[in-house]
């Protein structure tokens, strides 16, 4: 069988497993993002509690394995009588798990604002959930973003393991076709291509596009 | 708060009280007495000019009076009322957020860093307190603050983000996004200080228009000597968080009495 000849039989499944893949990486960034800015600002507050909370999100999701993660909130959930079905405990676990890194990236980011810019915001007697939302976040934010763009390629390469809990993503596909057929040149071959290039030639170029487009908003080229 | 708060007025009462009073203000950091039972006094409308070694704890005093800094002994006056504490069960106690931010609406504060809004236009940078705190209309908080930038002569700039603008230009901003507030306090920390001398004029011409045409009460800390000559209504000279000698320009400068004010002035003099 030459390339194309797998290429034509198997290519069907092959695009269908990306765009699975695709809709995993997009809502466990959506995941991460929610996550990571609730967490990493929790971090941040007065409360202990809430500093407490946060602290443990962050150690628990950064301190154990991905793959156990997973696991855990497939098989293990429904024993607490939480039954997620594959597809949503794919994104979630790795959404959550990713989200623990971006919220040590948010917390860093807002610590990184200089200190002027607090003084200022209060000098004008902004209320405090003013100055974050209006002052120190909207800074933060472009401090973050080439961090996150490595982060959002990790997320992408974490979905990959939601093939373990059978969501029938392009890693899922490819380990069906290579049981089958024994291809495992072509079908890991094409699979490596196909992330890399979902990476390579959209992924950063989006972030990059995302770092110029802020910085062009704040009068930096 | 480690002294007893009873030898302090709950409030300052009739005719002729300051703008601002410091009483027996002391900050430490640590084991380190930065103000040393500071009192002063500035009336409404007067321009009060600190002038100091650096360390003397000149920036402190302002930023103390705009709530960047606790008050560890003594209690702050702003038109009589305290200003980090409160009257509960006839005592003082320490004040709540809401009256902080009551008597934070009196203070504005420029800095030497400007400390702009980098993702704010000149214009956006004047508008947000005027919006967000004082819950002026777009269009009034706009109208108030295009006829600053015009008054400091930036409204040519006003859609131009600080990185696009000089010192100078930058500092201009930041003393119209300061007034924009109304406030009836203005302090000014080494606002030059970080300017290329050629621009340093651009704003030292700035406050002297509000001096001649305001009736605002400002507090300086400054090291343009001849500036502070010529615009002040007292000079205080600090050392080691106390106020060494003040009194009017004219006298500080050319006759100071204290053995101090003279060694700094002419280290000061010699340095030019
Ligand atoms: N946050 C701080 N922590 C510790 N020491 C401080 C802090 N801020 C100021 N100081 C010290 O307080 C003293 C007075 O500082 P400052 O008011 O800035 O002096 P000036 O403005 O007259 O140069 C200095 O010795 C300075 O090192
Ligand atoms: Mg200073």
């Amino acid at each position: 069988m030459t390339y194309i000849e797998f290429l034509d039989v198997y290519g069907g499944r092959l695009i269908d497993g990306t765009i699975v893949t695709i809709y995993q990486f997009f809502l466990a960034t959506f995941v991460a993002v929610v996550a990571a800015l609730t967490f990493g600002l929790m971090r941040l507050a007065r409360s202990p509690v809430l500093r407490a909370v946060a602290v443990a999100y962050i150690e628990f999701f950064r301190g154990t394995s991905l793959l156990v993660q997973l696991f855990w909130i497939f098989f293990v959930l429904p024993l607490f009588g939480i039954t997620l079905d594959k597809f949503t405990a794919g994104f979630l676990a790795v959404g959550l798990n990713m989200g623990a890194y971006g919220a040590e990236l948010v917390r860093g980011a807002v610590l990184a604002v200089p200190k002027g810019q607090w003084e200022a915001a209060l000098a004008l007697n902004m209320a405090p959930h003013n100055r974050m939302r209006r002052i120190i976040l909207p800074q933060a934010f472009i401090i973050m973003l080439p961090p996150w763009g490595n982060l959002i390629i990790e997320i992408l390469k974490g979905t990959a393991l939601v093939a373990l809990i059978a969501v029938a993503d392009l890693m899922f596909e490819v380990r069906q076709i290579n049981i089958t057929t024994f291809l495992s040149a072509e079908a890991f071959g094409t699979a490596i291509v196909i992330y890399y290039v979902i990476a390579r030639f959209f992924v950063t170029p989006g972030m990059r596009g995302l770092e110029r487009l802020m910085n062009r908003r704040i009068g930096k080229v | 708060m480690t002294e007893n708060m009873e030898s302090y007025p709950l409030s300052l009462e009739g005719d002729g009280i300051p703008m601002v009073r410091f009483q027996n203000v002391t900050k430490r950091y640590g084991s380190l007495v930065v103000l040393n039972q500071l009192d002063i006094d500035v009336s409404a409308g007067e321009m009060v000019t600190i002038i100091g070694p650096s360390g003397s704890g000149k920036t402190t005093v302002l930023r103390m009076l705009m709530t960047l800094e606790t008050i560890d002994d003594g209690v702050i006056y702003v038109e009589g009322e305290p200003l980090t504490h409160m009257e509960r069960n006839g005592r003082l106690v320490p004040a709540s957020s809401a009256h902080l931010r009551r008597m934070r609406s009196k203070i504005g504060m420029c800095f030497q860093h400007f400390n702009l809004f980098p993702h704010m236009t000149a214009l956006g940078n004047c508008m947000e307190g005027p919006v967000q705190v004082l819950g002026l209309s777009r269009k009034e908080a706009e109208e108030r603050s295009l006829e600053l930038l015009d008054m400091v002569g930036m409204i040519e700039k006003r859609d131009q983000h600080p990185s696009r603008l000089s010192g100078g230009q930058q500092q201009r901003v930041a003393i119209a996004r300061a007034l924009a507030m109304r406030p009836k306090v203005m302090l000014f920390d080494e606002v030059t200080s970080a300017l290329d001398p050629e621009v340093i004029s651009e704003v030292t011409s700035v406050i002297k228009h509000l001096v001649d045409t305001h009736n605002l009460t400002m507090l300086m800390v400054t090291h343009q000597m001849g500036f502070a000559k010529e615009i002040s209504d007292r000079v205080c000279f600090f050392f080691d968080g106390a106020i060494e000698e003040q009194g009017a320009p004219t006298k500080l400068f050319e006759n100071p009495e204290r053995e101090r004010t003279q060694q700094f002035l002419n280290a000061v003099l010699h340095a030019n």
